[in-house]
């Protein structure tokens, strides 16, 4: 029941995330990354990482992709229209993706480490939210303050890019 | 019950078709999708070896769940900055084709 799950929602996550590399428009490729990124939350969840599957929808699928359609809308941008496509780029693209996914299945291939079931949790209803909370305003308390500032700073900078003239 | 090699071969799919992205596409939100594609595969890899790797008292080890709010934070940061800084190009340029722009071309 679960690989059948984790087969369903991957095999939907890599359709889409075809979808945003080959559509044309770009709007279609956004629609197809949320579902990329909705289809990943629930991957999230056959790893019971309920935390990060909810912070994914609401992060990724709700914040990020708003912005992305909303910049899309503001530049009016087209469909693309086919230009030449240079064999070079496709060959060399080609190449360098191939490369990297023979490399990894090597190495997946040959790792036994790697092909454990899923350990059994000791307290299958442990409260997710509280152990990532504990940990990272235990363990991580200072890189937490830092991404605040970090945060703060990309507001301001944001505004200051989007000055009518920029100096 | 799927495997680690499971979660780690669609991780290394889903990183291919962002690397995919980046490199054929010639629109630059496109490729800026094709980054997002690329740190979420950093992202599932990171929670399935959470998952496999328990702690002693038998919970997942959630250092690596922390680590993946901080980049999904520092994701959206940069979203912003890098969409800002698309629209204030396609003030300038009037394109969001990356080889119109060429001024740094030697």
């Amino acid at each position: 029941m679960q690989l059948a799950l984790f087969w369903i929602f991957s095999i939907l996550m890599l359709a889409f995330a075809l979808g945003v590399v080959f559509l044309r428009n770009p709007v279609s490729s956004a629609m197809s990354l949320v579902m990329t990124f909705v289809a990943l939350a629930a991957v999230f969840v056959t790893l019971d990482a309920f935390f990060i599957a909810v912070v994914q929808v609401l992060v990724y699928a709700g914040a990020v992709m708003v912005l992305f359609l909303f910049i899309i809308m503001l530049l009016d941008l087209r469909a693309e229209k086919h230009r030449k496509v240079r064999p070079s780029a496709w060959l060399g693209g080609g190449l360098v993706v191939g490369g990297f996914m023979a490399a990894i299945s090597q190495v997946i291939a040959g790792w036994s480490a790697l092909h454990q079931t899923k350990p059994e949790l000791s307290d299958p209803s442990f409260n997710d939210v509280a152990g990532v909370g504990f940990t990272l305003f235990r363990d991580f308390n200072l890189p937490f303050q830092i991404i605040g500032v970090l945060l703060l700073v990309a507001t301001v900078g944001v505004v200051l890019l989007s000055r009518k003239e920029l100096k | 019950m799927p495997t680690l090699a499971h979660y780690l071969l669609v991780s290394g799919l889903l990183f291919s078709l962002g690397l995919a992205g980046v490199l054929l596409r010639r629109n630059i939100l496109i490729i800026f999708m094709g980054l997002e594609l690329m740190l979420n595969a950093a992202n599932l890899s990171l929670v399935a070896f959470s998952r496999f790797n328990l702690l002693p008292n038998g919970l997942p080890n959630y250092n690596a769940q922390v680590l993946v709010f901080f980049i999904i934070t520092v994701a959206a940061a940069e979203v912003a900055v890098g969409l800002a800084i698309i629209v204030a190009l396609f003030r300038a340029k009037q394109t969001t084709h990356v080889e119109d722009l060429n001024t740094l071309k030697f």
